[in-house]
């Protein structure tokens, strides 16, 4: 990218996230408008921590790259860079590799020519140790313990990058930039904060662009086009039907943060206290106002540990005498299935080692301890036995050994061997590998922006090119 | 009438794995500002729904996207074992019957 003075600078979000399904209509229409760059988020920790800790994506491989493709396309034929981050859901090195492979087969089957920039988040946790040491990693509220025990006994802890790693990336000339977990926001900031646009509006700009058309009055197919100048920002989306109004915009902010004003980022907080909104025409939003807040840096750490391996059982009751007493049925069946477990499996399962959990469909499985109305009985209720321990042999037999005290256990209102449990599957036992747990809610502070992250160079070329 | 029958939207989400966050959105300012100032959804009152301490409670008033909200940590951290509702989207309901005066 040549380096003149822009007046302003225009960007694209393709998709909410790579591998979500981008509109190819609408992304040609929005090609056509001359972008500077296409940036787009490919994670999430909102499915959970098993993207994180099994080090595999959410996405199929698919539908990644499908949008990979179009993207990467569009960027050449523009010659304009493609910044992806997030990669493969969680950012690790191994979700870095798989998107990597999959922009390789990409190159090769549309003969492209990529000068590529691979940033790896994962964490070294000897360096972790020594920055826990120092007292350089700070928790966050609420955070689980942290010590030397929870970053060695962690499957993958990654850091989530800021603009800096990308901006370097950038200068050095990258046309694709394909980067571990990264900050959704700070995808698109990058180039324009480079290119001397004031930090308030090329933050907020990639805030109202990083979630695709999440940002539209009704979500649906399409690419978010934005433009920031010196003094605002413009959004609208390109797709069937789409429009932002100044509340969607506005509202936006709130979504999936906990403070709609206030957004913390390696660098310092964007502030929407005096963000205005306003339409210009049916789908375009002006925003004026936002403002940047430079503060020390620091660095959000994700990490996910084992929490062991899991079994279930899926049934229904619909006695009404056991469901009118079922808190103290199901008492009184964990007390058989822990008498069974020690009996059988003796020291192989100390009752401190596992967990048995029954989600009561139909009574409180959805809001647990918030349920307010857990007192009102339905005529049949959904069980699921979630059994967990450190080994899948062992959640298994637990599954297995609390299958008969859940058929048969007896009430006092029959007289007579009962069944109790409709199970909806034979064999009753679905064993779900291993399940995981976050286990950081910190900040790193590291002496540069840049320090935690590596970046890998290389020539991605197809064939007939090469 | 209840909060359910003037609200545009009432929703609840994940505000990273160890938050859960709730935003009430209305079509027009005559009803956010009917609600806002009501008195009715409060800090304390949400505290009480929600069965959490009421300094944990943080509550915002959005006019410029019509929009309440209030954001406490998760009962249960995101994954964690017993956890019923791993994105968080339905522990809205309680809001839904809040009466509005």
């Amino acid at each position: 990218m040549a380096n003149e003075k822009l007046q302003q600078i225009r960007f694209m979000s393709p998709v909410g996230s790579v591998g979500g399904g981008i509109d190819g209509a609408a992304l040609d229409e929005a090609l056509a408008r001359a972008p500077h760059f296409i940036a787009c988020d490919a994670g999430t920790t909102d499915a959970g921590p098993f993207s994180l800790g099994m080090g595999i994506p959410a996405f199929p491989r698919e539908a990644v790259k499908r949008d990979l493709s179009l993207m990467l396309r569009a960027g050449r034929k523009a010659k304009i860079p493609v910044i992806i981050g997030s990669a493969g859901t969680a950012g690790a090195d191994v979700h870095v590799d798989w998107v990597l492979e999959i922009a390789r087969e990409i190159v090769t089957e549309h003969d492209l020519a990529l000068r590529t920039a691979v940033i790896y988040a994962e964490q070294d946790r000897a360096y972790l140790k020594r920055l826990l040491r120092e007292n350089r990693i700070i928790p966050l509220d609420p955070a689980p313990s942290i010590s030397d025990a929870i970053i060695d006994g962690s499957s993958r802890i990654v850091g989530m990058m800021g603009v800096e790693p990308l901006q370097q990336a950038i200068s050095d000339g990258a046309d694709f930039v394909l980067a571990g977990r990264c900050s959704d926001s700070a995808l698109f900031p990058a180039i324009p904060l480079m290119r001397g646009f004031p930090p308030g509006l090329a933050w907020h700009a990639g805030k109202v662009s990083e979630c695709g058309t999440l940002v539209c009055e009704t979500l649906g197919r399409g690419v978010i086009f934005t433009t920031v100048s010196q003094e605002e920002i413009t959004v609208r989306p390109y797709g069937d039907a789409l429009r932002c109004t100044p509340q969607s915009v506005a509202a936006h902010s709130l979504y999936e943060n906990a403070n709609p004003y206030l957004h913390r980022e390696c660098s310092g907080t964007f502030d929407l206290t005096n963000s205005t909104f306003e339409a210009i025409d049916g789908v375009t939003v002006r925003i004026r106002g936002s403002k940047f807040i430079p503060e020390p840096y620091t660095v959000k750490l994700e990490g996910a540990e084992l929490a062991g391996y899991q079994s279930i059982i899926v049934g229904g009751i619909r006695d009404p005498f056991i469901i009118r007493q079922l808190d103290d049925w199901l008492g009184s069946v964990r007390n058989y299935i822990d008498e069974s477990v020690a009996r059988v499996l003796g020291n192989k399962a100390d009752k401190g080692s596992y967990s048995i959990v029954f989600h009561k469909y139909g009574i409180n499985a959805v809001m647990g301890a918030l349920e307010p109305y857990a007192k009102h009985l339905p005529h049949e209720v959904g069980i699921i036995l979630e059994s967990t321990a450190p080994t899948q042999d062992i959640a298994h037999k637990l599954a297995q050994l609390s299958r008969q005290p859940l058929l048969h256990y007896p009430i006092k209102e029959w007289v007579g061997s009962t069944t109790a449990l409709a199970c909806l599957h034979n064999p009753a036992v679905i064993d779900r590998g291993p399940v995981y747990r976050f286990n950081l809610n910190h900040v790193a502070v590291p002496s540069t922006p840049v320090e935690m992250f590596r970046t890998h160079f290389m020539d991605l070329c197809g064939s007939r090119s090469s | 009438m209840i909060l359910a029958d003037i609200a545009r939207l009432i929703r609840s989400k994940n505000a990273g794995p160890f938050m859960i966050t709730f935003d009430i959105m209305f079509a027009d300012l005559a009803s956010y500002r009917r609600v806002k100032d009501s008195g009715a959804l409060n800090p304390t009152a949400f505290a009480k729904l929600y069965r959490c301490p009421v300094d944990k409670v943080r509550y915002f008033e959005c006019e410029n996207a019509l929009a309440l909200k209030f954001s406490i940590p998760r009962p249960l951290t995101l994954g964690e074992l017993g956890d019923g509702d791993t994105h968080g989207g339905q522990q809205f309901i309680p809001l839904m019957n809040v009466e509005i005066p």
